[in-house]
């Protein structure tokens, strides 16, 4: 019994009954190992993970300028190890946490009868929309004893639990109730058919949305300067600002790679060799939802706790900071302006990230073997890396080789694609993955050429995942600070960088609307997102 | 086999060849993404055609007039862009600025190298001015602009020049201390008498140099001593020097140890220092915690011309002067101009420790230090 509740299938495997058991994976050869990847995929996806890979060879040049004595003195440093640590268990706990109540959040608002459950998705999405930095003021301001780690890690976690969420909520909704009736019928509980059927096939959500928050929180300077964490990134910072040494922060730079590569090698582990499409673009059976009964005040309590909390903290200080301040004196056109300017740098990063991620996403969706996974993995260096380490690596590489673009928008824009690549990679990657390949092989053997292929069949099914990433770019891009700051043309300003000018000032009833419309301006695509997860599906109204 | 015919009839009757294989939802968030691209157009266009911007006027295209002298601001858009104004006004030349943080603008100078589009450098502290001048980046000034500034605020070497002057102090809410209980030093702030009663903004750059100035003049060892037992005492961390004046008004704690222009400035914006219960303390003696940094300007290497030479005279001249003193309380570095913070004593008569501040550049072993003893 064991045996037959142990989905996914592994690839290739050819016991017809157990097909029928999953409900997925029917009928189809998966991908295809072996046959040499098309040149039309193959040629971008290099040229994309050739991008995503610009900031290492700034920190190698950096880091051993000054030889490998500096390396090694810069690595051996008690404190080096110190806080690398600190960041690890940071990052381990604010990663679990963000698992716990992605799931949980996500099982309650998709397959319980909990009251309201599409509002409460959508608002539990929405803390997607605020910065760390935001967050981070909100919460010392209310709560100034959190300072310290217990700070920090409920200031990420707050930022950065949707990552889980999103993933899990659109995988519950697609998921195929078979397997999880079968172990039911098998005589199971409800609590062990939900972890030994359901569970694992949530795991590679899990674990793309957990490395997503795990390295975010390892590259996050906002919260964790704010709450006074002392943190890797902090180590990084410090060694621009205090000692004008580029070495030490290139050689720690190369550290956090390190580490990035092992995160994300561990993913792909626990993700597994599983396929997970289902045959037909959106045919799964509706879930029945589980009665709540006696839990259902709990649960509802629970899930405007966390809402309350991720959103209420950072609304609650915007509104507070905008009625006592007398340092407002607010612009409209001003506003207006930074606003445009930060909508169009958005769309501009959400666009170019995006059609650099289609290749390097439908390639490892597609094709198995080496290569594809490597130029996948390579596109979350930048992301692993704080903003102000990429964006020194373009002033840099585009000081010396593109300097007709320097401090121009298509620098800019390079380092959001550099910054935010796995965001849009990872969903172009699931939602082609979700797609079956059965369709592209009918469309070849009706004749189409393979770009037509793409053109036609394999984006059309993927669109709505791909989207959803490129949504999701577009917000992170508008919450992006040190990397804009340094980057962005001369004179232009952006609502970040505003709300950080009247920061640097404590003005914070001056920084408030510009946090307002940041937040607001971002939960229009929030709310999107929770559209795409499912949350708003015509089936349930 | 039966699935794969049923597949391919569904599929054609949903246009699958016909790139129409879309659900409602997808076709919503299609158009969403279809009007980010038009929006990214639309801002490439305009990035070609965009006219030249004024100064301080925030623009998307990052056009940038030809001859617009490029300023690199370590201090605050609210401050400097009014300023930049009243320089175009004055001397008919652009200036455009960029924004950021004094230590990340000079490691961006730095990693720019000869090829800047800056053209000066204004700091708001001395530390990154210095390594830029260890770093051979800034030009040597005019002797005529350096011979305005008291030789204690610009560099040894001629090539930056203070423009405004902070000095530290013990702000204290006169309704819980009586002005004779003041202490003589900063080192008194280890007795039990200030246990759990004095703020302190450990990660701001003011404080930190407060304590590069104590390493220099009162030595290493002095420091950690005062430093372990300033901390065994438990001060009150804040974010940011406002933030303690307002604690230290509204009575929430007696002291803090901040600059002397924020208590001005909240002043004001209270409706004026009378009713306003807090007060600056300045230690005297060549007390470390009296120290006097500035917020200083430098010409980049090669960018000496008459526009640069332009800024750095108008910084020094009277109007630039005044602004600071009226719109930040800080100290103005010329003779003649007046500071606008009522009650502080003249810059002269604050008897600080004797720093050069160009050896204020050794950040690294205070942050070292600070992390040691815990206060971060």
């Amino acid at each position: 019994m064991t045996d037959l509740l142990n989905v996914p299938a592994r690839e290739g495997n050819p016991l017809p009954g157990r097909r029928a058991v999953q409900g997925q994976a029917a009928a189809r050869p998966g991908r295809r190992r072996g046959a040499r990847p098309p040149m039309l995929l193959l040629v971008p996806a290099c040229v994309t993970a050739a991008i995503a890979l610009l900031p290492l060879v700034y920190l190698v040049v950096r880091a051993f300028e000054q030889g490998l004595g500096v390396v090694g003195d810069v690595l051996l440093r008690e404190r080096t190890l110190r806080l690398l640590v600190r960041s690890l268990l940071l990052a381990g706990a604010v990663t679990t946490a963000c698992l716990v109540i992605g799931v949980a959040l996500a099982w309650l608002t998709i397959r319980s009868d909990l009251p309201a459950r599409r509002f409460w998705l959508v608002v539990a999405a929405l803390p997607l929309a605020v910065p760390t930095y935001v967050a981070g003021f909100a919460w010392i301001s209310f709560f100034p004893q959190l300072a310290g780690p217990v700070g920090a890690f409920v200031v990420l976690t707050a930022c950065s639990y949707p990552y889980v969420l999103l993933p899990v909520s659109a995988a519950l909704r697609r998921m195929d109730p078979a397997s999880e009736e079968v172990a039911r019928s098998l005589g199971l509980s409800p609590w062990a058919a939900f972890r030994r059927a359901t569970l694992p096939q949530l795991r590679p959500a899990l674990a793309a949305g957990g490395l997503l928050v795990a390295l975010y929180t390892l590259s996050d300077f906002g919260a964790v300067s704010i709450m006074r964490f002392d943190a890797f990134t902090r180590v990084i910072y410090t060694s621009y600002r205090a000692s004008f040494d580029r070495t030490p922060a290139a050689v720690l730079s190369l550290l956090l790679v390190a580490v990035t590569v092992v995160l994300v090698w561990l993913e792909a582990r626990s993700r597994g060799r599983a396929s997970y499409s289902r045959v037909g673009g959106g045919g799964a059976r509706d879930h029945g939802r589980v009665r709540l009964r006696a839990a259902t005040l709990p649960a509802l309590a629970l899930v405007a706790l966390v809402a309350g909390l991720a959103l209420g903290v950072p609304a609650a200080a915007l509104v507070y900071w905008s009625a006592v301040g007398t340092s407002g004196s607010l612009s409209l056109g001003a506003l207006t302006s930074a606003a445009g300017t930060s909508l169009t740098f958005a769309a501009l990063g959400a666009v170019a990230t995006t059609v650099l991620a289609i290749p390097v996403g439908v390639l490892a969706a597609r094709r198995g073997g080496r290569l594809p996974a490597l130029l996948e993995r390579a596109s979350y260096v930048g992301y692993a890396l704080p903003g102000i380490v990429v964006a020194f690596s373009l002033v840099f590489l585009s000081v010396r080789y593109a300097f007709p673009f320097y401090q121009r928008t298509p620098v800019l824009v390079l380092a959001y694609v550099v910054l935010f690549l796995p965001l849009a990679v990872g969903a172009v990657h699931v939602s082609a993955a979700q797609s079956p390949p059965a369709l592209e092989e009918v469309a070849r053997a009706a004749g189409a050429r393979p770009l037509a292929v793409l053109r036609r069949v394999t984006l059309p099914l993927a669109a709505p995942g791909i989207a959803a990433g490129a949504v999701l770019v577009f917000l992170t891009v508008m919450k992006e600070l040190p990397a804009t700051l340094l980057l962005q043309p001369l004179g232009s300003a952006t609502l970040a960088s505003q709300v950080w000018t009247a920061t640097g000032v404590a003005a914070y009833s001056a920084a408030a609307p510009y946090a307002a419309v940041l937040v607001l301006l971002s939960a229009v695509p929030t709310y999107l997102l929770g559209v795409r997860t499912g949350a708003l599906d015509r089936r349930d109204r | 086999m039966f699935g794969e015919v049923a597949l391919i009839n569904r599929a054609s009757k949903r246009g699958a060849f016909s790139g129409d294989l879309l659900t409602r939802s997808s076709r919503r968030l299609l158009a969403v993404a279809s009007l980010l691209g038009l929006m990214a157009t639309a801002a490439c266009g305009s990035d070609t055609t965009a006219a030249p911007a004024p100064a301080g006027s925030p623009t998307a295209g990052g056009a940038v007039p030809a001859e617009a002298l490029v300023v690199y601001s370590g201090r605050n858009e609210n401050l400097i862009g009014p300023l930049l104004e009243l320089f175009t006004e004055e001397t008919g030349i652009e200036a455009t600025p960029r924004y950021g943080d004094s230590a990340e603008l000079a490691a961006q100078l730095l990693e720019e190298g000869d090829r800047t589009p800056a053209s000066v450098f204004l700091s708001q502290d001395a530390g990154a001015l210095g390594a830029l001048e260890d770093a051979g980046r800034l030009e040597t000034l005019d002797d005529a602009d350096l011979d305005l500034v008291a030789p204690e605020f610009r560099s040894s070497e001629g090539q930056w020049v203070g423009v405004s002057g902070r000095a530290r102090v013990l702000v204290y809410n006169p309704e819980l201390v009586a002005e004779a209980d003041l202490p003589d030093s900063v080192f008194d702030l280890t007795e039990p008498a200030y246990r759990g009663k004095v703020a302190f903004a450990p990660t701001n750059a003011s404080f930190q140099a407060f304590v590069t100035g104590m390493r220099v003049t009162a030595g290493e060892e002095r420091t950690r001593e005062f430093l372990t037992a300033f901390q065994a005492n438990e001060p009150q961390a804040y974010e940011k020097n406002g933030l303690i004046v307002d604690a230290v008004a509204a009575g929430e704690i007696p002291f803090g140890l901040t600059n002397h222009y924020y208590l001005y400035e909240k002043a004001a914006e209270a409706g004026g220092i009378e009713a306003f219960t807090a007060r600056n303390h300045f230690f005297g003696g060549g007390d470390p915690g009296a120290l006097i940094n500035v917020a200083g300007v430098g010409v980049l290497d090669g960018k000496g011309d008459e526009r640069s030479q332009a800024f750095v005279d108008f910084l020094l001249g009277e109007t630039a002067q005044s602004y600071f003193a009226q719109e930040t309380y800080e100290y103005p570095l010329t003779s003649g101009v007046e500071t606008a913070a009522e009650g502080a004593p003249a810059l002269d008569a604050i008897e600080g420790p004797d720093v050069d501040l160009s050896d204020l550049d050794s950040l690294a072993e205070t942050l070292a230090l600070l992390d040691e003893v815990g206060l971060t």
